[in-house]
């Protein structure tokens, strides 16, 4: 492929290798305008073969930064269904659109200033109260989170339930979109995420001891002698060292134990 | 033997002074208070709006988590989500039309139609462990202690739910008489604490608390006994307060009916978690020895 037609515009692009692959081409609709686009691929492909260009709401693309949350129908069916864009393949007759962004209320705080205590989540969004149990942001969540049950842990004050109900959470916002009592469930998962990782899961002591170490110096005088080595000499010190075997047991140790 | 038990959010974070006496308790009386998975809100207050159905969403989903786990009974603490829990089941069972559009607004839930039974642990106590049963466990009876039986209105209120009888219930004053206690009967043992009108008018609530707990004090009560975390705020925050504004009130201690519970069976004191009880409910039980 030449450099010219590389630099083509994405959508002729793909007719030419829809002509290709002769994939079927199958009918949804953009915001309510018909399109017809080749089977198999992503909503996000999709609507950029229609002629769409993300400028934004693209994200990842690759299913963890939660920029592209979608909604859709299909024609007989009331259930209104919620995927990402850049993971979801087209179905026939989908009816979409994108909710790359929605406004909600995010509580400002001082993270550090904050301790594990559940009045601290209650008192940032009192809000939080007004969930009804209706389960709307559970069945709006393309990650599977159980996002009421995870809103009803808070409630309980039980952080770590909260936090551990909602760790598949991407932060796309789907949830709050569709919140009868206009809570940002999403920020507030993420609230005791943060306070359950920071302030309530034990610490890790050999973490600590091992940062104490190098702070100490204790490999200060190997990384100044590493950076003065010649590269090819380098090469040669990374290809002859000692690593460990893909099977050893839990006592195995190098022969240069200096470092340990 | 096991049991379904609903806790409520208050009785995980302000009332586990409710909550731990009450399943350690009933541990020892042979039952397991199993918390149902995945429960929520119960609604906190039962909507009285007849076309408000969303509200009877909350306690719903509970009681389908019930039913989900076979079980046709569900055992409550908390009196206030007793009766939200208790009123929602029965519009499940007597209003078809309502049914069919909340099982089908739930459509991703199994169909609910009241099958489970609403019972506050009260009723645990005297219709399937009986006070006899009761008294002969009790290790610790709690002799010359006085104390007034306080309803509230959740428990009672309105009569297709009630416990006991609504104008003169007394299963408050059995239940003390099983633990050896002296019940101290008054008029306003049934009275409203003022419920949610402590958010609009705290100082109206202040006052009309200094009644309840005057009257209690004026007929020989030393403390009063409660089921509901919110009458014991109301009755219990403006305690301080009232004691500057008023040179004649005197501080009355706060007891949960589970508190006393575990007290008498002779379990250790801490698993009553006094510490989040208004007034010195522990200097009361040190006079009485019923407490080192």
């Amino acid at each position: 492929m030449s450099v010219k037609e590389e630099n083509k515009n994405p959508a002729e692009t793909a007719v030419k290798e829809k002509k290709q692959v002769a994939a079927k081409l199958i009918p949804v609709y953009i915001m309510g305008k018909r399109y017809e686009v080749p089977e198999g691929l992503t909503i996000m492909k999709a609507m950029e073969y229609a002629g769409y260009k993300f400028v934004r709401g693209c994200g990842c693309r690759g299913g963890t930064c939660g920029a592209c949350g979608t909604v859709y129908r299909k024609p007989g069916d009331y259930k209104l269904q919620v995927a990402l864009a850049c993971q979801k393949t087209v179905e026939p007759d989908m009816y979409m659109a994108q909710i790359p962004f929605f406004p909600v209320n995010r509580a400002q705080y001082e993270f550090a200033d904050l301790t594990s205590a559940p009045e601290e989540v209650f008192k940032l969004y009192p809000e939080l109260f007004r969930c009804v149990a209706c389960n709307a942001c559970t069945k709006a969540c393309p990650q599977g989170v159980e996002v009421m049950d995870a809103i009803a842990a808070l409630k309980q004050g039980n952080i770590a339930e909260a936090a551990r109900l909602s760790f598949d959470c991407i932060q796309c916002g789907l949830c709050a979109s569709r919140c009868f009592g206009e809570l940002a469930q999403y920020h507030m998962i993420q609230l005791a995420r943060r306070i359950y990782g920071a302030k309530i899961l034990p610490r890790a002591e050999h973490l600590a001891e091992m940062v104490g170490t190098i702070n100490e110096g204790r490999y200060d005088q190997i990384l100044e002698e590493l950076k003065h080595v010649k590269e090819d000499e380098l090469k040669k010190l990374y290809q002859e060292r000692e690593a460990e075997p893909m099977v050893a047991g839990e006592d195995w140790k190098p022969k240069d134990t200096r470092y340990l | 033997m096991s049991l379904a038990y609903y806790p409520g959010c208050t009785l995980k974070t302000k009332a586990r002074n409710l909550e731990e006496p009450g399943i350690a308790s009933l541990e020892v009386l042979g039952f397991k208070l199993e918390e149902i998975p995945r429960w929520n809100c119960c609604g906190a207050v039962y909507s009285l709006a007849e076309d408000d159905l969303i509200h009877q969403v909350a306690p719903i989903r509970n009681l389908i988590r019930v039913k989900e786990q076979g079980k046709d009974k569900l055992a409550t603490l908390c009196a206030f989500c007793f009766n939200t829990l208790k009123r929602a089941n029965l519009l499940m069972r007597e209003n078809a039309e309502k049914r069919n559009t909340l099982n089908s607004f739930m459509d991703e839930e199994i169909d609910y139609g009241g099958e489970v039974k609403v019972v506050h642990l009260l009723e645990v106590l005297r219709d399937e462990i009986g006070w006899e049963v009761l008294a002969q466990k009790v290790k610790l009876p709690l002799r010359e202690l006085k104390i007034a039986p306080y309803y509230g209105c959740t428990l009672l209120r309105p009569r297709e739910i009630a416990i006991d009888s609504v104008e003169n219930p007394t299963i408050l004053r059995e239940f003390l008489e099983a633990l050896g206690a002296s019940p101290v009967d008054f008029p306003e043992s049934t009275r409203c604490c003022g419920s949610y009108q402590i958010i609009s008018n705290p100082d109206d609530i202040s006052e009309y608390a200094r009644d309840i707990l005057n009257s209690a004090l004026s007929h020989g009560a030393e403390a009063l006994v409660l089921t509901c975390p919110l009458c014991d705020y109301n009755l219990g925050r403006g305690q301080k307060e009232l004691i500057k504004k008023h040179n004649e009130f005197k501080e009355m201690p706060l007891f949960y009916f589970t508190q006393l519970l575990a007290l008498a069976l002779g379990l250790d004191s801490q698993v009553c978690h006094f510490e989040l009880n208004y007034g010195s409910p522990e200097s009361l039980l040190r006079e009485k020895d019923l407490l080192s």
